[in-house]
């Protein structure tokens, strides 16, 4: 790398940032977990997990959102799910999150904070245990 | 490029001497035999601070935080964490063993108190990496004092911040920096003193080791402000690893234009030089070690002149220590306003210290200033091993002192600790409990001293050898009341007459524990008494017939066969021959062996 001038240190740390923002947890209020059991595997949740990282660095939501994987939610009859938890959203477990419906649901939960019709399916289980 | 997931792995050099560069390696490894290289990224960062459990690693985004970690166990992480997408619970931290519960890292109590700004980045960026350094706000600082602020606004700044330095003595930051830009000359320096001597003490070490180029951007900071165009690192040759880092560190941001002519394209040039110790105690002394970067042997010189006013070469030269430096950016980025809200009325920001001896969790600590010794101990530092009773703790190494029980809750700032016959010093904390005998441990500081102590001036070239024979003395049973009396009048003589840090703060450790420990002394001088068993020469181990079976274990432990007996009858040690080592005593299962 040659010398730099200022704006190409500061461009160089606007880029840096959002790469270091991904790994970090703190701040962020915004979480996406995948259901990578062997029955999301096997229904494509890679997939699906790869989508969903792509589409929230697309939308520059990369310093706002933890994407997490956890094991089986046990809806194994709508793999891949995907559950969302978000300030000022109801927090909803979505199924048969494709690869091609993934983008969809970063655009319409995250960006335009509607929830994704035809996908809804539960809630999470907390919420029905303390009911 | 987006990951799946960030495994941080500890590279501080704790955690490397415990194999945490083969865990690494393995990660890697494994991560492409199992087929995920490219949905985890590997970084190996600076220290955790919480070394007595490591090597630590610790997976983002699931925040697991895994403890005593080996090598063999990459495989598992890679196979269960990133492919799986699951815990690996057995090595997840866990307060208490048995209960087996985890703790998530927010709930550790070990970081619950702690407070970090000089360690704002250990641990979490890659030291070798100044893009990541640069991404946390690296050279940010830099900027504003290159293009937006004068030198006046600079030290205006750390004025409001009210900085001290962090290597001991607590002098205000801004008057050094304030005293070196006025004089006009046609050369200035700026030196960065990383000659961490005191035992026990790693603050500096790891702050270089886990973030280098915050001291490299603060001292080019300080050479802008000052008017300097050069600088030097003494750091000493025993800190191989932070060495390292350091040097590609240097070489990152001279590529980069960060170092070198037309710094950023602002018209002003500054580079820095490393200076290596040869491991002289006494080159800690900001005299002494600007002798030796000069090439001359390190020896203290008188102040005044100070070196604010006349150091390097007889220029003004500003000379700081590391964890002094690494606080400078932030006061810049964030405003010293920010960083006075933080501590005491007199004593601002934070320290760090290295806790270490008799305690749970060693490890480094930072913590607001005005935080008492009792959480930082009892809190963070998971109280004392074994369940044992506390007895005091040692601030300052060699130059400090002991603070007793009785000062638990005290708040530490510079003041307090000077006031309670101790010092801030760099940080070192070391933990004893009532198996530690305080004569002992004072003639240990003393035994430093001499070694340590560079001949020049007659007070502490004379003095701390009179101080050792003494408490040698006492060790040996041998003492008497008035050698008690000589220990003050020749401690008191070195703190008015020694020429350096070195000698007047030399008899402290001393003089406090003979202050709080008074009647261990009188102990050990009238009864020939060392109750913790420490000294040798007062100790007598015997036999107790009644209660010994005639196992005969304490005398094939023995290395000097001086315990003999029939079996199944009591046996004797022959106290001649006892040479005083604790074997036969830690051996004996049935109690049957007293110290006396």
């Amino acid at each position: 790398m040659a010398k730099m001038t200022l704006e190409q240190l500061r461009k160089l740390r606007e880029d840096k940032k959002q790469d270091l923002t991904r790994r970090e947890v703190e701040g962020k209020e915004i979480q996406i977990i995948v259901g990578m059991g062997t029955c999301g595997i096997a229904a494509g949740a890679k997939q699906t997990f790869d989508e969903i990282v792509k589409a929230v660095d697309e939308y520059g939501l990369g310093a706002d959102v933890i994407i997490r994987q956890t094991g089986c939610m046990g809806l194994c009859y709508v793999e891949p799910t995907v559950e969302v938890v978000m300030p000022g959203m109801p927090t909803v477990i979505y199924g048969k999150m494709t690869q091609e419906t993934a983008k969809e649901l970063v655009r319409k939960h995250l960006v335009e904070k509607s929830l994704l019709e035809n996908h809804i399916f539960d809630r999470p289980a907390a919420d029905i245990v303390k009911k | 490029m987006a990951y799946k997931n960030y495994i941080l792995v500890c590279g501080g050099t704790g955690c490397e001497s415990a194999k945490a560069d083969e865990i690494y390696k393995n990660l890697l490894h494994e991560a492409e035999a199992q087929g995920v290289k490219g949905d985890v990224q590997v970084v190996k960062t600076g220290c955790f601070g919480f070394c007595e459990k490591g090597p630590i690693v610790k997976v983002l985004p699931s925040e697991s935080f895994y403890v005593e970690v080996k090598p063999e166990d990459a495989k598992e992480i890679i196979a269960e964490q990133v492919v799986k997408g699951r815990e690996v619970k057995r090595l997840l931290y866990k307060k208490d063993q048995k209960t087996a519960d985890t703790v998530k890292v927010e709930d550790i109590e070990f970081y619950q108190k702690q407070f970090r700004i000089v360690l704002r980045n250990c641990g979490v960026i890659n030291p070798e990496s100044i893009d990541e350094y640069v991404a946390r706000d690296g050279y940010a600082a830099l900027e504003k004092v290159l293009f937006e602020m004068k030198p006046e606004d600079v030290i205006a700044e750390l004025k409001t911040a009210g900085l001290r330095g962090r290597g001991g003595a607590g002098f205000p930051t801004w008057r050094k920096w304030e005293f070196s830009r006025t004089p006009v000359a046609d050369q200035k320096y700026v030196v960065c003193n990383a000659d961490e001597g005191d035992p026990g003490a790693y603050m500096d070490r790891s702050t270089i080791e886990g973030d280098p180029h915050s001291v490299i951007e603060a001292m080019t900071i300080c050479g802008k402000t000052i008017g300097a165009t050069k600088g030097y690192v003494y750091i000493r040759a025993e800190y191989p690893l932070a060495i390292d880092r350091l040097k590609i560190a240097l070489q990152q941001a001279r590529d980069y234009g960060l170092l070198g002519k037309n710094i950023l394209g602002s018209g002003f040039d500054f580079d820095l030089e490393i200076r290596l110790g040869a491991g002289a105690f006494v080159c800690g002394e900001e005299t002494a070690l600007l002798q030796s970067v000069e090439g001359k042997r390190g020896m203290p010189v008188p102040r005044p002149p100070f070196p604010a006013v006349k150091g390097l070469w007889g220029k003004p030269t500003v000379i700081n220590n590391v964890e002094t430096w690494a606080n400078i950016p932030v006061i810049i980025n964030k405003g010293g306003a920010w960083f006075a809200k933080i501590g005491t009325e007199t004593s601002k920001g934070t320290k760090v210290f290295a806790l270490t001896g008799k305690i749970n969790n060693s490890g480094l600590v930072e913590v607001p200033m005005g935080t008492t010794l009792r959480e930082i101990i009892f809190d963070i530092g998971g109280g004392i091993k074994g369940g044992k009773k506390f007895k005091g703790a040692q601030t300052g190494g060699p130059s400090g002192g002991i603070i007793t029980s009785d000062f638990l809750d005290t708040p530490i700032d510079y003041e307090s600790l000077t006031s309670l016959g101790s010092m801030m010093g760099s940080g070192g904390l070391i933990v004893m409990d009532e198996d530690d005998c305080v004569v002992n441990i004072s003639k240990f500081y003393m035994e430093f001293c001499v070694d340590e102590s560079c001949g020049k001036c007659s007070p502490c070239r004379v003095g701390t050898n009179q101080m050792h024979a003494i408490l040698e003395k006492i060790t040996d049973g041998k003492g008497t009341r008035e050698d008690l009396a000589k220990l003050h009048k020749i401690g008191a003589a070195m703190k008015k007459a020694a020429l350096c840090g070195l000698g007047q703060t030399a008899p402290n450790p001393t003089l406090s524990t003979i202050k709080y420990f008074e009647k261990e002394y009188l102990e050990h001088i009238d009864e020939r008494k060392c109750v913790a068993g420490k000294c040798k020469k007062l100790v007598v181990f015997e036999v107790i017939p009644e209660k010994c079976i005639g196992c005969g274990l304490c005398a094939r432990r023995c290395p000097v066969n001086c315990i003999a007996g029939e079996k199944k009858q009591p046996h004797v040690i022959d106290k001649m021959k006892c040479i005083k080592c604790g074997e036969c005593y830690n051996a004996c299962k049935f109690g049957a062996i007293v110290k006396k």
